[in-house]
């Protein structure tokens, strides 16, 4: 793989802003263009930018292969967790507003639409950066 | 007549023309990075599609603020988001697979991967 | 240089063409608001969605708070994809290491 030292230098002050910009997305998903799967997309593409600039080994160093699976299961279970807690609570499935905090419903929902966005956040970060490591793994060996 | 259709409908024209070119690619390319690439476009061409169906003459986009009332449609927007997202997953599995053909049988050539 | 054994595709996709591109000509004029698909669910998500969930951004609340299910099964799929994935690339690396 070309690589040179003005790219390298480039994309480590780059990846810093990158990721969070990413984060950015995610936490003003409810309020502006954006929302989890953007901004995991972004963070995610700051790893693979990493992996193309250095090589693949400095990017698994940063996020290790169980870092990543961890990261991506703790994404995919907080979201149905967030809808279990609805049936412990009474409700059905997903049904946000019946979680009893002191809010009232419709900001106890805005706030669980929060925390999804968070979650999926979570989940496509790793993946993606995952999906890339591994096809470009498999393509150096 | 005609120039006017195509300037209203411009982006369901440029949404058949990309299903258009993203079939031939996966009917007539032989190597299966080609027919995946035709599928990715073949995708952006439903997404195109869906966003175009949704949008609303002077309509704001989906964010509520006080002053605006007209908003474009959020739905097929969030339908879209969720369909990018497997698009992607689809992809990512098709190269796996593909690497994995490549390494079995060193060709990535549909027809001569059908003789075998 | 169009080979003969493109011609057969090539009339295909054309019929295919010649359909959708009738199908556009009836269908409601790009950017209609009184087109059936801004008639039914729609307007309800974009007159109620900010009382209903205190959140300004609707595709953001139709994707995480009304179809819920729907992204969650979304998630399943791309989780399912990235351990299929992991699975057929790792997992093979893992066997031989042992």
């Amino acid at each position: 793989m070309m690589t040179t030292v003005v790219i390298q230098t480039i994309a480590r002050v780059v990846v810093p802003f990158l990721q969070l910009f990413g984060l950015y997305i995610i936490v003003h998903g409810p309020v502006s263009p954006g929302g989890g799967f953007q901004g995991g997309v972004i963070v995610g593409a700051s790893m693979i930018l990493l992996a193309l600039s250095y090589d693949l080994s400095s990017a698994e160093t940063k996020v290790s292969h169980k870092v990543r699976i961890a990261m991506d299961s703790t994404g995919a279970l907080l979201f149905a967790g967030m809808g279990l807690l609805c049936l412990l609570v009474g409700g059905v499935f997903l049904e946000y507003g019946i979680i009893p905090l002191p809010m009232a419903p419709a900001e106890v929902r805005g706030l669980m639409i929060l925390l999804v966005g968070v979650a999926i956040g979570i989940h496509i970060m790793a993946l993606a950066a995952s999906l890339f490591l591994h096809l470009a793994e498999e393509h150096d060996t | 007549m005609i120039l006017e259709f195509i300037a209203v409908n411009f982006p369901y024209l440029v949404s058949v023309s990309l299903l258009l070119v993203g079939l031939y690619a996966m009917i007539v390319r032989r190597n299966l990075i080609k027919k995946i690439m035709g599928l990715n476009i073949l995708s952006t061409s439903v997404f195109l599609y869906l966003i175009s169906v949704a949008y609303k003459e002077g309509g704001a986009p989906p964010i509520r603020v006080s002053e605006v009332e007209v908003y474009v449609n959020p739905l097929p927007h969030a339908l879209v988001l969720t369909g990018i997202v497997v698009a992607l997953a689809l992809t990512s599995f098709a190269l796996v697979l593909t690497i994995k053909i490549y390494k079995e049988y060193g060709t990535l050539d549909s027809d001569k991967l059908m003789d075998l | 240089m169009i080979r003969a054994k493109h011609v057969v595709p090539l009339i295909v996709l054309l019929g295919i063409g010649v359909i959708l591109t009738m199908a556009v000509i009836d269908m409601p004029a790009f950017g209609d608001p009184a087109s059936p698909a801004h008639r039914h669910v729609a307007p309800r998500y974009i007159a109620m969605a900010y009382e209903e969930t205190g959140v300004p951004n609707m595709v953001t609340a139709v994707l995480a708070d009304y179809r819920g299910y729907d992204t969650l099964g979304e998630l399943t799929v791309i989780f399912a994809a990235g351990a299929a994935v992991l699975s057929l690339l790792v997992g093979r690396k893992l066997k031989e290491e042992s």
